[in-house]
């Protein structure tokens, strides 16, 4: 009669990490205290359907078992006995895991089906379903609790099984033009290379910088075909070889030089990549790590902003302005902002400005100058061309404009003879030169997540679009229609 | 296609949750988002076929059908009529798993359906959390410690 073992339990790591172990048919040696040495039979690699394991136990039986299906959708594994010195016959066991997504673990099914000598039904079935199963179950928590999955550097016997490309979502630039040049495309992940993690991207942040390469105004950045994006949040589903500080299951957030974000799974280079606190949500800081490490650079190294500083914010209603407007505000220093309708005004008020100018043609100077008589001493500028003028003239002697984006259009160069009327400062900073290292990275994300959490500084509001309605994004935030930050979601 | 797919683990049995929810129309008795429940057309909240006529607690009508029941599998599916919601072809189906360590059992709800673009992540967390999560979290409180 046919024996049916099912056991099963709860393994509180992230699936991906289990998953990246038991997926490895040769990796029992390692981690299960009743198997004492194993090896794959030929040439073949671990990962390969169709190879065989051999193995010996530590009582002396030794086993031969062929692996018949692997999954890394369903997180599948079924595997048959070739033959062994026990006498389990036709023996197929299959092992499934599902996510927990309340709390991040793991159920781990383990079941098979097997025939037995007669008479010895009972004493196989438990030396299956105990010495086997839950020892096994054992033996794997607190391989993973000592970290024992870890890649130890130069050691070839743990080399991780070649991982599979992964299906992803992307959006491409089918041309340079307006957002419906935005098209969602099917392609694949390859898995990561030496020094990557692959991340399954959960939300997607949208920056205007996205604009300018859609537009085609930084070409050398990004390509027709191409895909824009330049951050996101997400979980680790493996790393690359040398990759240390990572794992299979963390929730990490990245910003990067170069595009590529708006996908669904995406290879990167670990040094981009900050872990992500429980409290911060992807949206939350796919939403906010480049506008906050941008706040974070611009207000302590560019800006120098100290207790009465007067800063001018433009777009103050934007995901930038208003993260700027708090953490200023709570510097001690004051806030003029601009923006393009009542609605934004009143958002922009609440998030630290003492006072905001609304205007749709670029005029604030007089209304800077009524309020600030010598002028604002840090600009900050994301418009551009045409508000070239009233910049400079709310602009205070000795100040500081910091043009950060250009949405009206591109500056026309800034002549010597200009700056010198008012022994102006000019600066022209692009985020990543001001993360250069990834402990600088690491520090500048753990300010922003500390201003966050404390509430000293609002997070401004988040809307969300799926990853496929990138066009529909674009457009919102092109029409001047969003407050706050836009995020994709994939 | 949407697809939500949200998951738990439950301090009891699997067969002992399984009576507390297999009922189709049982629940207002076990989760806190909906307030009352009946069966159309007076048939048996067990005929694989049967409509549960729901209000949540915030007011919103909806009219499920019962597609799937198993008693060997833990599990029901089941369709939505009608509802407030905005979604459409939508199915769902919640699973018990027991787990043989211990006396607990792995909690699966998920459910795919069509909606307008960029609705998504709203209708994830109306769905995923207002329901499915906040379904688990009320058993998981009524089964603690017991």
């Amino acid at each position: 009669m046919l024996q049916r073992v099912v056991r099963s339990t709860i393994i509180d790591a992230p699936i991906e990490r289990v998953w990246a172990v038991l997926r490895d048919f040769n990796s029992h040696d390692h981690w299960h205290n009743v198997v004492d040495s194993s090896r794959i039979e030929g040439e073949e690699r671990s990962d390969q359907v169709g190879c065989i394991r051999s193995f010996s136990l530590k009582d002396g039986n030794r086993i031969r078992e062929q692996l018949l299906t692997l999954d890394d959708h369903q997180h599948k594994s079924t595997y048959c006995i070739v033959d062994a010195t026990v006498p389990l016959i036709r023996y197929v066991a299959t092992i499934t895991l599902k996510p927990v997504t309340d709390g991040n673990r793991t159920f781990w099914h383990w079941e098979s089906t097997f025939g037995t000598p007669p008479g010895r039904e009972r004493e196989l079935s438990n030396m299956v379903s105990q010495g086997v199963y839950e020892a096994g179950f054992e033996n794997l928590r607190r391989h993973l609790a000592v970290g024992g999955d870890l890649l130890v550097p130069g050691s070839s016997h743990m080399a991780m099984p070649r991982a599979l490309p992964v299906h992803s979502r992307r959006i491409v630039v089918a041309q340079y033009g307006g957002a419906e040049q935005l098209v969602p495309q099917d392609g694949e992940a390859p898995a990561p290379g030496p020094g990557e993690l692959r991340i399954r991207q959960r939300a997607i942040g949208v920056n205007y910088i996205d604009v300018y390469l859609r537009k085609g105004w930084i070409p050398q950045m990004l390509a027709p075909y191409g895909t824009p994006g330049m951050e996101a949040a997400g979980t680790v589903i493996d790393v690359g070889e040398g990759v240390h500080g990572f794992m299979p299951g963390d929730r990490v957030a990245y910003i990067g030089p170069l595009p590529g974000g708006y996908c669904s799974v995406r290879s990167v280079p670990a040094a981009w990549v900050v872990q992500l606190p429980p409290a911060v949500e992807d949206a939350s800081a796919a939403s906010m790590l480049l506008k906050g490490i941008t706040a974070d650079y611009l207000l302590r190294d560019l800006g120098h902003v100290r207790p009465g500083t007067r800063l001018l914010v433009h777009a103050a209603a934007g995901g930038v302005g208003l993260l700027l407007c708090g953490w200023a505000r709570s510097l001690g220093a004051r806030v003029i902002g601009t923006v393009s309708s009542e609605e934004k005004a009143r958002t922009a008020r609440e998030h630290g400005c003492e006072q905001v100018i609304v205007t749709r043609d670029y005029r604030f100077a007089d209304g800077v100058l009524r309020q600030w008589p010598e002028g604002a001493e840090v600009i900050v500028d994301g418009l551009g061309e045409a508000a070239r003028q009233e910049n400079f003239v709310a602009l205070a002697r000795c100040g500081h404009w910091i043009s950060l984006g250009q949405a009206t259009g591109a500056l026309q160069p800034i002549s010597t003879d200009w700056l010198a009327q008012k022994s102006a400062t000019f600066s022209r900073p692009v985020a990543f030169d001001y993360v250069a290292t990834p402990a600088l990275m690491a520090e500048r994300a753990q300010r922003l997540w500390a201003v966050l959490a404390d509430g000293s500084v609002k997070a401004p509001p988040i809307e969300r679009w799926s990853l496929d309605a990138a066009a529909r994004a674009h457009e919102r935030l092109e029409s001047r229609a969003t407050i706050g930050a836009l995020v994709l979601v994939a | 296609m949407i697809q939500i797919y949200v998951s738990s683990v439950i301090d009891a049995g699997a067969d002992t949750v399984w009576s507390r929810i297999r009922d189709f129309n049982a629940l207002p008795q076990w989760h806190p988002a909906i307030a009352d429940s009946r069966i159309e057309n007076n048939e048996p909240s067990d005929r694989v076929g049967c409509i549960r006529h729901f209000h949540t607690r915030d007011g919103g009508m909806i009219r499920e059908r019962l597609l799937a029941l198993s008693d060997y599998d833990f599990s029901c599916s089941y369709e939505i009529i009608e509802s407030p919601m905005g979604v459409d072809n939508y199915v769902a189906t919640l699973k018990l798993t027991p787990v043989t360590d211990g006396t607990r059992c792995f909690a699966e709800w998920s459910a795919e359906f069509d909606c307008t673009e960029g609705r998504e992540a709203e209708l994830t967390q109306t769905i995923g959390n207002g329901v499915f999560q906040s379904g688990f979290d009320a058993l998981k409180r009524h089964f603690e410690r017991r």
